[in-house]
Order: structure tokens, then C-alpha cells, then sequence
């Protein structure tokens, strides 16, 4: 998954640096994602993995690394398995 | 009643009573000579009301929010500028008191500012950023001897000239990217100003706000370590937005009042008939209902979730687009209310120089869709309601 991540990242985020050689637990918004790109970078997600992110995980903070985004679909495809 | 109620209770008979005896007698020099209102921020200092949000243990005055809102209300009904000045003032404070943890130079500096009572203006725009308070050019610069510097192009910096210290948004090192910012409070001794511009404006003129060049010199602890973006999502803006329309609604309701007062004189003059301008007052009260309500609401959302244990609801795009909303609405709808006061008295509100005039009114809501321009905040939400689901 990471790397699918990483991907739409290389796409959407607009990043002033590399996103191949971007640790997973930095900051995407210090690498310069604007708050612009990174509704590009959700919609993305959401297309790509097919599924919606609920308004609480709407924040900042859930989409301000490669981790941060991994961990937050894994808690909604775990959601989505249980139901 | 408890002792906070009683405290609010009390400063707010204070502010009424600056409102009345000495921002209004000066009102209209400030707005005809595009001065600044120093005899109201005066009269405030004296009320240690610059201090009134600090937290009593760092000497400040420990009011509420919703009492700093409905200072700002009363202040908006006799002087625009006035309460403008102070609303801004009161947005640094609240954004430093709600973001202080790990920061002790920045409760040294509030100390301070109580103590003193010293006025904080900000330096927040940029030439070069596109109006993008999320970006800067500028950037926290090392310098020798641990100090650091910075030279920033502000295309308006309000009251600059009359402020003790200035929070300027700043790229958080040479090398990081526009949007990675953070806030640095610096001294009036640590700053230079060089004036880049006049300020002749049509409303909200004794804001004076021509703009700058800010250069200073620091020491690196007066850099907030929390990221701005965290600073301006949990505080800064959806306080501007809830101070900034309580004062436009001020202005508003000062207008509306000029108008009933003009009804009621042409009704004494005719008793028994309606007077035709009573029904147009009528409509007037509608649209002053809707400005209330929204204001009012914003208010009480905030406050419901502002201290919210994470502010994880603050920082949701649905609160985003809420308090942009809460902009968008009472900016347009105050000069709204201000114009049809003005299409109740006629030419006497027309004339500046009646009890019913409202052209001063008019062009300080005029500024307001202005202040974080509406169509900026509009291109803001677009993109954000294309993820939000509930709004």
C-alpha cells in the first residue's frame, strides 16, 4: 500500500522535492504540499482505493505523511470489513 | 452569579462605556482625518483591556471569549476603527494564549503585555503570496551571535505605526517551502518600519494601514514552535472571522438604530400615520435578523468546540467551511443592513452631518469582503467541498 500511496503523492502533492525518497514519516506539508494539492491528493485516494474518507479524518493531520495516510486506510478498510 | 460571570459581567459595562463616551465623540474626526483612534485605545489601556484574554496567572484580565466578541460588538457600534484596532489586537492575544504550551518567552511577553499594556498589530500578507495568508516569501534568517533577522514586503500592516510589537508570519528557515511557516512575535526596538505607501482608503481609515517594509532582529525563542498552519486552523481563523463579523454587526446595528430613530422622528411629526420609511425599516429588521443570527451562531459553535481535548473537530474541513461561511454571509450582509438604513433616512443619512448619517457606517462594512478578500475564501471552499461530505 505504501507505495500506491507514494504514487498518487508523486502525482498530486506537488512536492518541490522527490517523492521516491521521501521517508514515510515525513512531513508532506513542510515538503511542500499546499492545502490545494492535498485535496488532489484525497480525491485521489479515494478514487484509488475506492472508498470516502468520513469528515473526522478530514483534517490535517491524517494526511500529513505517507504513514499517517497508510494508517488511516487501514483503519478504514478494517472499518469496512467489519460491517 | 460567579465570580467569572461577574468579571465579564464588569468589563463589559466598561467597554460600553469607552464605546459611548469616547469612541463615539471621536468617531467621526478618526474616520474624517484617517487618524488613529488613540483616544479609545487609550481609554482601553487604562481599562487593562488589551490584556483582557490573558489568563489571570499571567496577569491578564482571565474574560471569556464571548466576552471579547461582544466587546468588539459594542465597540463596532460607535467607532468602526476602534473596534477594528482592537479586534485584531485581541486576535493576536487569543492566538498566543491558545498556543502558548513549551513557550516561555511567550509568557514572559504576555506578562508583559499586561503589564504595559502594549498593542500587537500583525504583519500576515505578503506581496509575492497572491493575498495566501498560507504562504510566505519572508523567512526566519540566522544571523550571527544566535540572533536571527528578517525582511518582509507588507502590502498593508494595520496600525503599524502605532503598535508596540508585531506577530509576523514568517517561512520557518531560508530553505523551506512557502507554506511551512511559523509566527514570530518581535519588539517595537527590535523592528524597523519603512513606509511603502499611503493610506487615504474609503472606509475603516483610522485602521491606518499603508504598507510596509518590516525588518528585525531576534532572538530564535520568539519563534512559536507550533507549525502557523496548526496556529491558523485551531485559532486564528475562525476567531478573526467571529471577532471580525461581531464588530461589522456593531456597525450594522449602530446603522439599523439611525434608522428606527429617523422613523420615529417622522411618526412624532405625523401622529396616527405610519410613516412610509417604517415599513422599509420593517424589511431592514429582517436582514438584520439574518446578520445576527449568523454571528451569533458562529460564536456559539466555536466555543462549543474550541477547547475540545486535540481540537480534532477544529481542524475538520466541515469547521473550516463553516467559519469561511461565517465570513463570506456577514461580510456581504453588513453593508447590506448599512444601505438600507441609508434607503430608510434618504438624503438625511445621506449628509454627513445628521443624527441619521450612515455613510460612514456604509463604507467601513464595505471594507469587510475585503479583509481576506471573499473570492479567495470562495475558491478555499470550492476545493474543499469537493472532499468535505457533511457541511
Amino acid at each position: 500500500m505504501t507505495e500506491e500511496i507514494r504514487q498518487i503523492i508523486k502525482d498530486h502533492a506537488r512536492l518541490a522535492g522527490d517523492a521516491e525518497t521521501l521517508p514515510a514519516e515525513a512531513d508532506l506539508y513542510q515538503a511542500g504540499m499546499t492545502s490545494h494539492a492535498s485535496i488532489n491528493v484525497m480525491l485521489a485516494l479515494e478514487d484509488h482505493f475506492d472508498l470516502e474518507f468520513p469528515d473526522r479524518m478530514l483534517t490535517r493531520s491524517v494526511f500529513e505523511s505517507i504513514a499517517s495516510i497508510e494508517a488511516a486506510l487501514t483503519e478504514l478498510r478494517s472499518e469496512a470489513t467489519v460491517s | 452569579m460567579s465570580i467569572t460571570v461577574d468579571r465579564d459581567h464588569a468589563f463589559l459595562e466598561a467597554i460600553a462605556h469607552i464605546a459611548e463616551e469616547v469612541a463615539a465623540p471621536n468617531a467621526d474626526s478618526v474616520d474624517r482625518e484617517a487618524r488613529f483612534p488613540a483616544e479609545t485605545i487609550e481609554a482601553l489601556r487604562q481599562e487593562r483591556a488589551l490584556s483582557a484574554f490573558v489568563p489571570i496567572e499571567l496577569g491578564g484580565g482571565g474574560v471569556s471569549f464571548e466576552t471579547i466578541a461582544a466587546a468588539c460588538f459594542q465597540l463596532g457600534r460607535r467607532c468602526g476603527a476602534s473596534a477594528m484596532v482592537f479586534a485584531m489586537h485581541q486576535i493576536k492575544v487569543v492566538s498566543m494564549v491558545r498556543h502558548l504550551a513549551e513557550a516561555p518567552w511567550f509568557e514572559d511577553y504576555l506578562r508583559d503585555l499586561a503589564t504595559e499594556q502594549r498593542l500587537v498589530a500583525s504583519v500576515t500578507s505578503e506581496i509575492g503570496t497572491g493575498g495566501d495568508m498560507g504562504r510566505s516569501v519572508a523567512a526566519v534568517t540566522p544571523a550571527g551571535e544566535g540572533l536571527c533577522t528578517f525582511e518582509k514586503q507588507a502590502p498593508t500592516v494595520s496600525y503599524g505605526e502605532y503598535a508596540d510589537d508585531l506577530l509576523v508570519t514568517l517561512r520557518r528557515a531560508p530553505d523551506a517551502e512557502p507554506s511551512d511557516q511559523v509566527m514570530v512575535v518581535v519588539r517595537k526596538e527590535q523592528t524597523s518600519l519603512e513606509q511603502t505607501s499611503s493610506w487615504d482608503p474609503l472606509g475603516m481609515r483610522g485602521t491606518c494601514s499603508p504598507g510596509f517594509v518590516v525588518r528585525a532582529e531576534f532572538s530564535p525563542e520568539q519563534v512559536l514552535s507550533t507549525p502557523f498552519s496548526r496556529v491558523m486552523s485551531e485559532s486564528m481563523v475562525p476567531v478573526t472571522h467571529i471577532l471580525w463579523s461581531h464588530l461589522w454587526l456593531g456597525i450594522a446595528t449602530d446603522a439599523f438604530d439611525r434608522a428606527r430613530a429617523f422613523v420615529r422622528a417622522a411618526a412624532r411629526q405625523k401622529p396616527g400615520v405610519t410613516p412610509p420609511a417604517a415599513l422599509r425599516l420593517s424589511h431592514l429588521m429582517s436582514e438584520l435578523s439574518l446578520l445576527r443570527a449568523e454571528v451569533g451562531s458562529g460564536l456559539a459553535e466555536f466555543v462549543e468546540i474550541a477547547d475540545e481535548p486535540g481540537r480534532e473537530r477544529l481542524s475538520t474541513m466541515a469547521v473550516a467551511l463553516r467559519f469561511n461561511n461565517l465570513k463570506i454571509a456577514s461580510s456581504e450582509q453588513a453593508p447590506r443592513v448599512c444601505q438600507g438604513a441609508l434607503g430608510v433616512c434618504g438624503i438625511m443619512g445621506f449628509k454627513n452631518d445628521t443624527p441619521f448619517s450612515v455613510g460612514r457606517h456604509l463604507r467601513d462594512t464595505l471594507s469587510a469582503c475585503l479583509m481576506i478578500a471573499n473570492e479567495r475564501i470562495h475558491q478555499t471552499n470550492a476545493s474543499l467541498l469537493l472532499i468535505a461530505k457533511e457541511v
